[in-house]
């Protein structure tokens, strides 16, 4: 059985369908890319699958246990790690210190109101900081940082509470080019080494193409391709999404597909 | 109570409302374009009476002379609103919002004591309006023909400002303004023109409310504070930057109160329940429900986006030894006080006051600054462990060291049930939900006499023997270093991170397992629960408690304190507290004029030393901080 299950999620704000019946599944040790357009549904479904936004209908089983009505940080809980495509780390502390949160957080201690914090979970948080390599900035304030080294300090964050999958919402988003490889490259190694499934959005089809194991293909909210990324990259729904069918500018033009 | 009395009332409610509406529609218009919360709102309607009173001496004779009057009080309170805009506001804007909450507080204390220099301690009522000093019968009662004619006023102004608002390009560039001032000055709209006009505006409608009050009510010096309060309580009501939503609250509420005169005194299941005594709390627990219910106000929207623009606070760093040292010199200096009581009597008083304000100014400080979560309320936990210390020791003979044990907990438990409430909330609205608890707390603590004794307070609660004279002082001093510290020390614990962790990003803290609002809960409670035992020790150092430690005053007492201090430090409040004591003694000492010179002292600090005292001498003494 695979890890997520996702079977006809659907989100529809007012009349119009972000998600519309899209099902996948997702094993632990895959990397699976989620893309299409803008507009496409891709943050609706992992807001959905996060907890973050509630579905209309739907189902996503996380090894078999249904995670839509939880709440976001139970279903965190459960080993679901996730990065934001704004991302957000907690300005006014270290960069250590927002790791060590995230350990703290994972083994209960929020609500420890009397030991000192900052030796706990200390050399752990530096250890998940030299997997992401940031371990030389461990002591800046994460406000200081520059944009691409707040989203690995996410990503340590992340990773904190040893997660079974991972839901990365455009993880490159406003890095450049050499630091997107290297960041999704990194990731690569730790759904090697973790055993771990991710879940990641992307724009950058040289990043999804180097790296997916699988990709599915959203448009205007529906599923319309998924498999390899060879099949994927031929299949003619996909191309057309992408590139248009040339029907744009016909008059008469078939009510059927979706034109970009 | 009869059909007729319910008329009347009604009909006094509606003229209530116009009143109500007028300085809430400038307030609610002022907030929405530049997103400043104007305590100072109360002082330009109180200015709008007194001038109008000075204008309507001269003019007031001819019905014209006396309308004229009325609208020159209101320019003249608005020409005011512009010059304050473009001395002082415009400088803060990138402020913190706090900041800017403080910069208007202190022109409260200005305008208060600007209008003693001016017209005196004294009420001054001004004369009838010519042409509408009669009563009109309806059916067996009067009603006075002015209050008809305000009726008319409220919604008059209401459609005047529609208008404005949606049928000029003004009014267009201020609505946009609302929802996002960045992309307007990008769009290359003059910011600085449309703010000190909508500041003028906003002003102008507040002198006009004042100046319409004249044959109604005395122009007097405490009502910039009471009717800011109204004010607030119709604006968050009806919808920040609402105007309709204004006039909407404003009638309700006025009509809540009216309806609360009418009903007067009514049997219900055996139990005579005063209804006249709820209107000084009824408005306060219809913008509880409200804000429960519809956390947006009845016609408001969530507001509209404004970047942020302060710098995030630098990482908390354990006291290195030159702050352990300060800190321990200091412990010795209040410890060697009540030696020198021979050449310093009033020393050791002064230091008690200081102890006292410390320890509320830091609870204050761990929900306000660490857990980002403002409150105009914190007064209530203050006054609860207080009069639980009071009664608790007259009342239940509870004994001393049993009172001081527990009326913390209960002020904690008080904190536990309203915190259940405001968590929902943040920002403004969350503020404005604390001061609604505050003020209903007031309220029983004002009005119970027979167990509060109303607004005598309790008196006679003095500790016993072994505490007495200057054992009493050593003993605050010992429990209020330890309660500071310990604060302190949470805040280095996981708890205090997790705190802080919430307040900067809650998404982010909740995507990795933390309960948001279970951490901004437990903060509100311990805040309240130390708040409460200053409370305690305060009743045991007066011998007595009054209505007046729980009134709003003393909650934004509290504030200053803090941001006086610095937010950004632990030490802050501290500083800012002893500070506040200090400063207002001695000031109270030199000049009958001290709030001025207090509320010029802020401004000073609010302009020149944004990060407070504690951060300025930080930042002094560090030159920056060193990278690990």
């Amino acid at each position: 059985m695979s890890l997520l299950q996702v079977r006809n999620l659907t989100k529809s704000f007012g009349g119009n369908m972000a998600v519309d019946d899209v099902s996948f599944d997702l094993s632990a040790g895959e990397l699976l890319a989620l893309i299409g357009p803008n507009g496409a549904g891709k943050s609706t479904t992992f807001n959905m699958v996060g907890g973050q936004l509630a579905a209309s209908r739907g189902r996503v089983l996380f090894d078999g246990k249904d995670l839509l009505g939880m709440p976001s940080r139970r279903i965190a809980r459960l080993g679901i790690g996730r990065t934001f495509q704004i991302a957000a780390t907690f300005a006014s502390l270290t960069v250590l210190e927002n790791v060590q949160m995230a350990l703290w957080s994972h083994h209960g201690k929020v609500f420890s109101f009397l030991r000192r914090a900052s030796g706990q979970y200390r050399p752990q948080a530096l250890a998940l900081l030299e997997q992401v390599g940031m371990a030389d900035q461990a002591g800046r304030p994460c406000s200081e940082l520059a944009y691409g080294d707040v989203k690995r300090v996410e990503l340590a964050m992340s990773l904190a509470g040893d997660p079974r999958l991972l839901l990365m919402d455009e993880p490159t988003a406003g890095m450049a080019p050499a630091e997107r490889n290297a960041l999704v490259g990194l990731v690569k190694k730790l759904v090697v080494e973790r055993n771990m499934a991710v879940l990641f959005t992307e724009h950058s089809m040289d990043v999804v193409f180097a790296y997916a194991d699988r990709v599915i293909v959203l448009a205007r909210g529906q599923l319309i391709a998924q498999g390899s990324v060879e099949a994927v990259r031929s299949h003619p729904k996909v191309q057309e999404v992408y590139f248009g069918t040339g029907k744009t500018f016909m008059a008469a033009a078939p009510a059927a597909g979706a034109s970009t | 109570m009869h059909l007729t009395g319910f008329i009347v009332q009604f009909l006094n409610g509606l003229a209530e409302a116009s009143s109500l509406f007028l300085v809430a529609a400038g307030l609610s218009l002022i907030f929405g374009v530049s997103r400043i919360v104007n305590f100072a709102h109360g002082s330009l309607y109180m200015l709008g009476i007194y001038i109008a009173y000075t204008i309507v001496e001269q003019w007031g004779g001819s019905v014209a002379g006396f309308w004229a009057s009325l609208a020159a009080a209101a320019l003249i309170v608005g020409m005011l609103g512009a010059l304050v805009e473009a001395t002082l506001l415009r400088r803060i804007y990138q402020a913190p919002e706090m900041f800017q909450l403080l910069a208007t507080f202190a022109l409260v204390l200005i305008f208060n004591d600007l209008a003693l220099w001016m017209w005196g301690p004294d009420d001054l009522l001004g004369p009838l309006a010519p042409g509408l000093s009669g009563s009109i019968q309806i059916f067996d009662r009067y009603i006075p023909a002015y209050d008809l004619a305000l009726i008319f006023i409220g919604p008059l102004v209401l459609l005047g400002l529609w208008l404005l608002l949606n049928h000029s390009r003004w009014g267009t560039l201020i609505r946009a303004a609302t929802q996002d001032r960045e992309m307007l000055g990008a769009l290359g709209v003059n910011q600085a023109w449309l703010f000190t006009g909508v500041f003028a505006l906003g002003a102008f409608l507040a002198g006009l409310g004042g100046a319409l009050q004249i044959p109604r009510q005395p122009a007097s010096l405490m009502l910039d504070l009471s009717v800011i309060g109204d004010a607030f309580v119709v604006v968050v009501v009806g919808g920040m930057g609402s105007i309709p939503g204004a006039y909407l609250a404003a009638l309700i509420i006025a009509e809540l109160k009216a309806l609360c005169i009418a009903l007067g005194v009514v049997e219900i299941a055996g139990m005579a329940v005063a209804f006249p005594k709820l209107t000084l709390v009824v408005e306060f627990i219809f913008m509880a429900f409200v804000l429960i219910f519809r956390p947006w106000g009845l016609l408001g929207k969530p507001l509209g986006m404004v970047r942020q623009t302060s710098r995030p606070d630098a990482p908390l760093q354990p006291a290195g030894r030159g702050l352990r040292a300060l800190a321990l010199l200091l412990l010795l200096a209040f410890a060697a006080l009540p030696l020198l009581s021979a050449a310093f009597p009033y020393a050791a008083v002064l230091a008690q006051d200081m102890l006292l304000a410390m320890l509320f100014a830091a609870s204050l400080h761990f929900m306000m600054g660490l857990g980002g979560m403002p409150t105009f309320g914190h007064a209530a936990y203050f006054g609860i462990g207080a009069y639980c210390a009071a009664l608790l020791f007259k009342s239940a003979g509870l004994g001393m060291s049993g009172s001081l044990l527990a009326a913390p907990v209960a002020a904690g438990l008080a904190a536990a049930v309203f915190g259940w409430f405001c968590i929902r909330l943040t920002g403004v609205y969350l503020a404005m939900l604390t001061l609604a608890f505050a003020q209903i707390i007031w309220s029983i603590v004002y009005q119970w006499d027979e167990v509060t004794g109303g607004s005598n307070g309790i008196v006679g609660i003095w500790p016993e023997a072994w505490l007495s004279g200057a054992a009493y002082f050593y003993f605050t001093l010992f429990v209020v270093a330890a309660a500071v510290l310990l604060l302190r020390h949470m805040a280095f614990t996981p708890f205090g991170y997790a705190l802080r962790a919430v307040r900067d990003s809650a998404l982010r803290a909740d995507a990795i397992g933390i309960h948001v609002k279970g951490v901004q809960w437990a903060a509100f409670i311990i805040a309240g629960l130390f708040a409460g035992l200053a409370g305690a020790l305060y009743v045991f150092s007066k011998g007595s408690t009054s209505p007046e430690v729980i009134t709003v005053g003393k909650s934004v007492d509290g504030l200053v304190m803090v941001l006086l201090g610095g937010i950004q430090t632990l030490s802050g409040p501290l500083v800012g507290a002893m500070a506040f004591t200090a400063l207002q003694d001695y000031f109270v000492g030199i000049t009958e004029y001290w709030r001025a010179l207090f509320g010029a002292v802020i401004l000073l600090i609010v302009l020149a030393f944004p990060q407070g005292i504690a951060g300025f001498f930080k930042q002094l003494a560090g030159g920056g901080r060193s990278r690990a």
